[in-house]
C-alpha cells in the first residue's frame, strides 16, 4: 500500500510518500502507527504522540481503530489548520 | 432545491466580488448572498509575519470539501455555493479562502457559510506554516475551531476521527 505524509509528519519522516508492506498482524490504523514508529528514529519522532496523528484511508478521514485491509492509500497528518 | 456548486483549489488569487456576482446575477430566486473571505493576517501572536505557506492533500481536499458542500445543500435551501481555497505561499493581506452562499432568505445563507468555514478549519486537509523572521513553524490547531465545528454535529452522527 501507499503511505502519504503531510506537514510536520512529512518533515519528521523525511519523505512525502512511500510503498510499504506491513506484516499480516498489522490490521488497524493504530497498529500501523505502532509498527511504523518502530522502523527508525525518524518514524519514532513523527509518531511519538499517536493521539495527535490524524489518518485517512483512500482519501476519507478514519479513526485509529479503522481496518487497513484493502486500503490502497493511507495518509498520516497533524490536525488540520486550513480555512 | 438544485444548487449551483463550485469547489476550486488553486495557487492563484480570487476575486470575491466576481464570484458572488456569478451566483446572483440572473438568479431570480436569490434574495441573499453571504460572502466570507479569509485573509492572511500580518501578525501572529503580536509578531509580524513574512508569509503563510499552505500545504494540502491534493487528492483528498477537493473531495472532502465537496462532501461538506453537499451536506450544506442538504441541510439548508441554498441556490448556490462557491468554495475556493488557495494553497502555496500567501503574503499578509492576501486572500486565503472564499465561501459564497446564496439563498432566497438570509438565514440559510448565513448558517451555511458559517458551517462551511467551521468545517474547512478542522476537516479540510490543509496545513498552515507561518514564516516569522526567516524561521518557519507549523500553525497549531485551535481547540476553539474544534468546538466551532462540533456545534454543527447532528445528534446520532459521528465524525470520523
Amino acid at each position: 500500500m501507499k503511505l502519504c505524509y503531510f506537514a510536520w509528519v512529512r518533515e519528521r519522516i523525511g519523505k512525502a510518500e512511500e510503498e510499504i508492506a506491513p506484516p499480516g498482524n498489522v490490521t488497524t490504523i493504530a497498529e500501523l502507527v505502532r509498527w511504523l514508529a518502530s522502523r527508525g528514529d525518524e518514524y519514532a519522532y513523527a509518531f511519538e504522540n499517536p493521539k495527535v496523528i490524524r489518518a485517512a484511508i483512500d482519501r476519507s478521514h478514519v479513526k485509529s481503530d479503522a481496518t487497513i485491509q484493502g486500503a490502497r492509500e493511507i495518509a498520516f497528518f497533524p490536525p488540520m489548520t486550513g480555512g | 432545491m438544485n444548487s449551483v456548486v463550485t469547489v476550486r483549489l488553486q495557487r492563484e488569487d480570487f476575486d470575491a466580488a466576481k464570484e458572488a456576482a456569478a451566483l446572483t446575477r440572473g438568479h431570480a430566486e436569490v434574495g441573499a448572498v453571504v460572502t466570507f473571505t479569509g485573509i492572511c493576517r500580518g501578525t501572529e501572536s503580536g509578531a509580524p509575519i513574512a508569509a503563510l505557506t499552505l500545504e494540502h492533500y491534493a487528492g483528498m481536499a477537493e473531495a472532502e470539501i465537496t462532501r461538506h458542500v453537499e451536506e450544506a445543500t442538504s441541510r439548508w435551501p441554498l441556490a448556490g455555493v462557491t468554495v475556493i481555497h488557495r494553497y502555496g505561499r500567501i503574503a499578509p493581506g492576501e486572500n486565503i479562502v472564499l465561501v459564497v452562499t446564496t439563498s432566497s432568505h438570509r438565514e440559510a445563507a448565513f448558517a451555511a457559510a458559517e458551517f462551511l468555514m467551521d468545517y474547512l478549519k478542522t476537516r479540510a486537509p490543509f496545513w498552515k506554516q507561518v514564516e516569522v523572521a526567516g524561521a518557519k513553524s507549523w500553525v497549531a490547531a485551535k481547540d476553539a475551531d474544534d468546538a466551532a465545528a462540533e456545534r454543527w454535529r447532528k445528534p446520532g452522527r459521528e465524525a470520523a476521527e
